[in-house]
């Protein structure tokens, strides 16, 4: 291997300096005393404090930390029977129909498939509120997990499932001794990336929450709309520090995975 | 359990994720359909007639009111907002691209056992909230915020720049929120690009920009044209960035539709800006399909 040139070293260091440098500017005036943004009044956590006093924020929170769990849950398992189903089950009737509704959403505008789930919801008469949410984001992950799932499911040994048949495993059996094992990491995956569109999502939400159901990201887009302020500073630092966290955990993990398979 | 048993149970892994997805994709899109032909009513909800389902054809035709689709045409507002969407979606991916590819580029060509960690990198911004990478932008592009603090501190310039609420600012946020989705199919391309090639193209005396303009440039290609769908068919429909980092009059077509449906309540009109909106969208997936297409036949 080559080593690099300065041009492509220049590439690199500036490219990640436009990705990071803002967010670490971010992080460092969270713990800033001053509540001016261009005065460093020295450290201080200060900021961190008032964040877990504000109970809304909290509230909201906690909120869009629950309705993530229900809508990733839901999307996971919606996703891996349509995976099953585009992977497995060969031409049935209406399969163009159904992969397009699966990959829709993946290229659909926010406001569009936000506005089409409030007017349903509007013509059935059901009450918006934590359910309605759950739903829409659920519907919308759904392509997104069915397209990870079906990767791992293209790319592994049908022979495997075919034995368990042959010796008598019914389908289910076969799915949940067989198959589910094998394309673990995948649905794993597909949870996780569900779940951080699910925490991501501000549009959606917003069409199709109602009274009582404010999620984070609607919280922080009011804050934001009325400027800077150092407790946003402090809340945004947490929430990228837990996605560091949770994104080097997993990438260690798979690279365990990816090692022990290696050594088989 | 007998074969047909089996079968028939079978068969409720595409009914499931089939029947929701009817329910809460292609009926909700019927309806949005069938507002955008209705006029506005002040009844609540405000929109009439009623939704009653598909009665009859001749009684759906009938009833099609052109008037919201007229008045898009009409309103200088509806087409300036459409154009804009185009004319920054389209900035933000030709800059996307410049900055993602010598990026990509570099990724690709970094020894092996670098790739994993820098993929990582460009991913984990990817992960934090959109809204947290617009934030951080505002303190840095707002009236006396870092930027200006930094170039004024340093003597480059004397007066703030006032970035804010430009549409450079609108584009700085658009490009930082949606690089990784350049960088992650270029990457894919150029890593999987046989050296070999390169090589060859050395030995037979090529100097390392003809080996690029001529091998490595073409045979990316593919992963150029997914970078630029995936960041140009989200950014037509984007409207949180360019709301917070632009002024009032950066209007894009889903703020028109956004404020069409909750400030002025006309869900008829609205649900009309969405129909011409996805008709904007799915015209270039289709060109860039049958370019793919021509490509395949070519070859």
């Amino acid at each position: 291997m080559k080593r690099l040139g300065p041009g492509l070293i220049l590439a690199l260091v500036a490219g990640f300096a436009f990705l990071y440098l803002p967010i670490l500017a971010l992080i460092a005036y969270s713990f800033n005393a001053s509540r001016l943004v261009t005065v460093w009044g020295g450290f201080s956590t200060h900021w961190y404090g008032a964040l877990m006093r504000n109970e809304p924020l909290l509230d909201a929170a906690w909120l869009s930390l629950r309705l993530a769990c229900v809508s990733a849950t839901l999307a996971t398992v919606l996703g891996t029977l349509a995976a099953l189903a585009l992977a497995r089950h060969g031409r049935f009737r209406g399969r163009t129909l159904f992969s397009g509704m699966v990959l829709a959403p993946l290229v659909m505008p926010e406001v569009i498939t936000g506005l089409s789930l409030l007017l349903l919801f509007v013509a059935a008469e059901i009450e918006r509120g934590f359910w309605t949410v759950t739903i829409a984001h659920a519907t919308f992950s759904l392509g997104f997990a069915c397209i990870v799932i079906q990767a791992r499911l293209v790319g592994f040994d049908r022979s495997l499932e075919e034995a368990a048949q042959d010796l008598g495993a019914t389908p289910l059996m076969t799915f949940w001794t067989v198959t589910l094992p094998l394309i673990w990491p995948a649905v794993a995956a597909a949870w996780m990336l569900a779940l951080t569109l699910s925490l991501d999502d501000l549009v959606i939400a917003s069409f199709t929450t109602g009274p009582g159901a404010t999620t984070l990201p609607m919280r922080l887009y009011s804050a934001v709309r009325l400027g800077v302020s150092p407790e946003i500073n402090a809340a945004c630092t947490l929430m990228i520090g837990a996605v560091a966290v949770a994104v080097i955990a997993a990438s260690l993990l798979l690279k365990r995975e990816r090692m022990a398979g290696a050594d088989k | 359990m007998s074969a047909t048993s089996r079968q028939r149970l079978g068969w409720l892994v595409p009914l499931i994720p089939y029947l929701w997805l009817l329910a809460f994709f292609l009926v909700p899109f019927a309806i949005v359909l069938r507002m955008a032909f209705s006029h506005a009513d002040t009844a609540l909800p405000p929109y009439a007639p009623h939704f009653a389902g598909f009665a009859a054809i001749g009684e759906f035709l009938a009833a099609l009111d052109l008037d919201n689709l007229r008045l898009l045409a009409d309103d200088a507002l509806y087409w300036q907002s459409y154009l804009y969407s185009l004319r920054i979606a389209g900035l933000t991916t030709l800059l996307a691209l410049a900055i993602g590819y010598p990026l990509a580029y570099a990724m690709a060509s970094a020894p092996k056992s670098w790739r994993g960690a820098l993929l990582v990198l460009v991913i984990l911004p990817f992960w934090t909230s959109f809204l947290i990478r617009v934030y951080a932008w505002i303190g840095i592009l707002r009236p006396d915020g870092l930027l200006d603090a930094a170039l004024m501190g340093l003597g480059l310039t004397r007066e703030p720049l006032r970035l804010m609420n430009t549409e450079a600012a609108v584009l700085i946020g658009m490009v930082y929120s949606y690089l990784p989705f350049m960088v992650l199919p270029l990457f894919a391309e150029l890593e999987k690009l046989d050296r070999s090639l390169l090589e060859a193209a050395a030995d037979l005396g090529a100097r390392p920009w003809t080996a690029f303009l001529t091998v490595t440039l073409p045979l990316s290609i593919p992963g150029v044209l997914a970078g630029c769908a995936l960041v140009f068919i989200p950014a037509v429909g984007e409207f949180v960035i360019p709301d917070l980092l632009g002024g009032p009059d950066t209007i894009m077509i889903g703020k028109a539709l956004w404020t069409e449906f909750f400030s002025n309540r006309d869900w008829p009109l609205a649900s009309a800006v969405a129909v011409v909106l996805l008709v904007l969208l799915v015209l270039p997936l289709v060109l860039l399909q049958r370019a793919r297409l021509a490509r395949g036949g070519a070859a």
